[in-house]
């Protein structure tokens, strides 16, 4: 029977020489990428935990009486309750604070669906395409040359238009839209580790093609599928957002950042602030999370400009 | 490959690609529910019949789909349905040069601002101007074009009343317009140049030309300069579709008549002609933008020829 001292060294050896230590170390010290985790840390759980308070206001309740109230404000229903307005209200008295918070769920929640969608096919693409090689392979890469070249946001327009605004269908048009370059991507890495011995290895074992890519090829790509990941959420919230901005996405009376920015940009004059505040803690995500990709880029050494 | 031979194989390529895309949105559009006559008051069954006999749409779908293709290879692209009384093609006409006029000077005011901007912080690496910058154009890449739009529109165009903040005819709008879209890509085409420039300066024939005497700007403009372009070139193409998405946003901020506004009214309307009309123009600038970035491209850099 081993003593306890030598288990717990070869613990500490194998924790000691663990790939994601190193990348979180390099992470933590770089200041920007680090702000840009803990503010969507933070954005997020305001957006998903914060609406399951009991006191959270409903953000389409109106209340005509009090349109347009400045931030701070306290109103007095009716009914005697006071209700504190912490950034104001719109010009039908809703609570601008919590048409945000509810904004960024749909925001995030399409942002998050969408590219998990995009990773699912881009991955699987990317990994069967550069594992079998040859014709298959530049079949396969051809067919994403020309998917390239086609104007997908007018695609993803069509599709909205004529199937009708649901959520479900904004998350998988936009995954469909954005998968091309997480294949490339991918392809690239597979490419690069095919041949070398452990797959060999795996290969002699007598595991089958479906195994060595989801089991042993995949898995090592997985630095430079983080990086894209993270730089494909802002990209994906922005393509909603326009959507949205063009009455195509999210329909009211729910709202996305996307549609309060429009419904913002339309009474810029009378009442900057419901531009003001939607616009800062969009730009505010997007921001964080560039710089959370940059960041993980340079602590997991994937090499810049390689898309 | 030759180079001409290299350029004949991309233009038939292309070719392809623009077949497809109007066979998918054929298809798309005409297998979609609704129909471009729905929202009309209600109409007797021979007025209907006479209607769709008009615009062809009692014969069988592949029949329609081969029609059209003939149509539109000797250049007609068919009567409008929401536009009553005009062709797809006038409409276009109409349309055309406002989107691509807002395009292409949207375009040039980005590399423009974007390429110096790029090569000056990259000169410069990690200096406080660089920080500065580089700040500057992550923000620019975070404030989408619908709030920048209205933020332009608010204080140069009514505050300080330099432009006129709608309309085409008469009036700057469409200046505010492409500056709207311009300075987007000229913030990420910073951040893109300072990265390459940054990478090609650090390559062994910078510190050859330094050690044999050639000054440091000459070094910047004329040795890392060429390499350091090369993903703004490969770049254009993917921002020529980002500025025709970009230019839907814009058209309705500032209320251009553009292909762009044509295109949501015509997809809204179920305008089938118009639709694959303006589909077909988008693609085709794209996909002649990609053509032309691919043979710049070859020329800056050889090497791609022979490995495609």
């Amino acid at each position: 029977m081993p003593s306890s001292a030598a288990i717990e060294t070869g613990v500490a050896i194998e924790k000691g020489s663990s790939l994601g230590r190193d990348a979180w170390a390099r992470l933590k010290k770089n200041k920007m990428a680090m702000f840009g985790l803990w503010f969507f840390v933070a954005i997020t759980s305001i957006c998903f935990l914060l609406p399951l308070l009991p006191f959270f206001p409903d953000p389409n309740a109106t209340f005509l009486e009090l349109k347009s109230l400045g931030a701070f404000a306290t109103a007095t229903a009716k009914d005697g309750s006071t209700q504190f307005y912490l950034l104001g209200s719109d010009n039908l008295g809703r609570d601008i604070f919590a048409r945000i918070v509810h904004g960024g769920r749909v925001s995030l929640t399409v942002g998050f669906i969408a590219t998990a969608v995009s990773l699912l096919i881009g991955v699987a693409y990317g990994a069967t395409a550069g594992y079998l090689g040859g014709r298959i392979d530049s079949a396969m890469m051809r067919l994403v040359d020309i998917l390239y070249a086609l104007p997908f946001m007018i695609i993803v327009i069509i599709l909205t238009t004529f199937f009708g605004n649901s959520l479900l269908l904004l998350f998988v048009c936009i995954g469909a839209v954005e998968w091309l370059t997480m294949s490339r991507i991918v392809r690239g890495q597979v490419l690069s580790l095919k041949n070398q011995e452990f797959v060999e290895a795996a290969r002699s074992l007598g595991l089958s093609d479906r195994a060595i890519i989801f089991r042993h090829l995949i898995p090592n790509t997985l630095g430079p599928v983080i990086v894209y990941t993270t730089l494909t959420v802002p990209a994906v919230m922005r393509l909603e957002a326009i959507l949205s901005f063009l009455g195509l996405g999210v329909q009211p009376p729910n709202a996305s950042w996307g549609s309060l920015i429009a419904e913002g940009a339309d009474r810029m004059i009378s009442d900057p602030a419901l531009l003001i505040f939607p616009a800062i803690v969009f730009a505010l995500t997007l921001f964080a999370l560039n710089f959370l990709g940059d960041g993980l880029r340079d602590a997991l050494d994937v090499r810049a400009s390689k898309d | 490959m030759s180079t001409p031979a290299y350029i004949l194989s991309r233009v038939a390529q292309s070719v392809f690609a623009l077949f497809c895309i109007i066979t998918i949105t054929f298809f798309l559009v005409r297998l979609a529910p609704g129909g471009p006559f729905d929202d009309d008051r209600a109409v007797s069954e021979h007025t209907r019949a006479q209607m769709d006999a008009y615009y062809g749409l009692d014969k069988p779908l592949p029949l329609q789909y081969v029609k059209y293709l003939g149509n539109y290879i000797r250049g007609d692209l068919g009567p409008s349905f929401g536009n009553k009384g005009y062709t797809v093609n006038e409409v276009i006409a109409q349309s055309w040069p406002v989107s691509v006029t807002i395009g292409l000077v949207g375009l040039a005011i980005a590399l423009g601002i974007g390429i110096p901007i790029g090569v000056f912080a990259a000169a410069r690496p990690n200096s406080k101007t660089d920080y500065l910058l580089m700040s500057i154009a992550t923000l620019g890449i975070c404030l989408p074009t619908f709030v920048i739009g209205p933020l332009l529109a608010a204080f140069l165009g009514l505050k300080l009343g330099w432009f006129d903040v709608f309309g085409w005819e008469n009036s700057s709008a469409w200046m505010l317009a492409s500056l709207t879209l311009g300075l987007y890509y000229a913030a990420y085409i910073a951040r893109l140049t300072r990265g390459s420039m940054l990478e090609q300066l650090s390559h062994d024939y910078v510190r050859t030309a330094r050690a044999k005497g050639v000054s440091p700007n000459a070094t910047l403009f004329k040795h890392a300069f060429r390499g350091g372009i090369t993903p703004v070139v490969a770049y254009l193409g993917p921002a020529l579709a980002g500025l025709i998405a970009g230019s839907f946003v814009v058209e309705s901020i500032f209320g251009l008549p553009g292909l762009g506004q044509h295109f949501i009214k015509a997809a809204k309307n179920r305008d089938y002609t118009l639709i694959l009309g303006t589909v077909s123009v988008f693609a085709t600038l794209i996909l002649a933008m990609n053509l032309l970035v691919d043979i710049v491209q070859t020329w800056l850099d050889p090497r791609r020829k022979i490995s495609s």
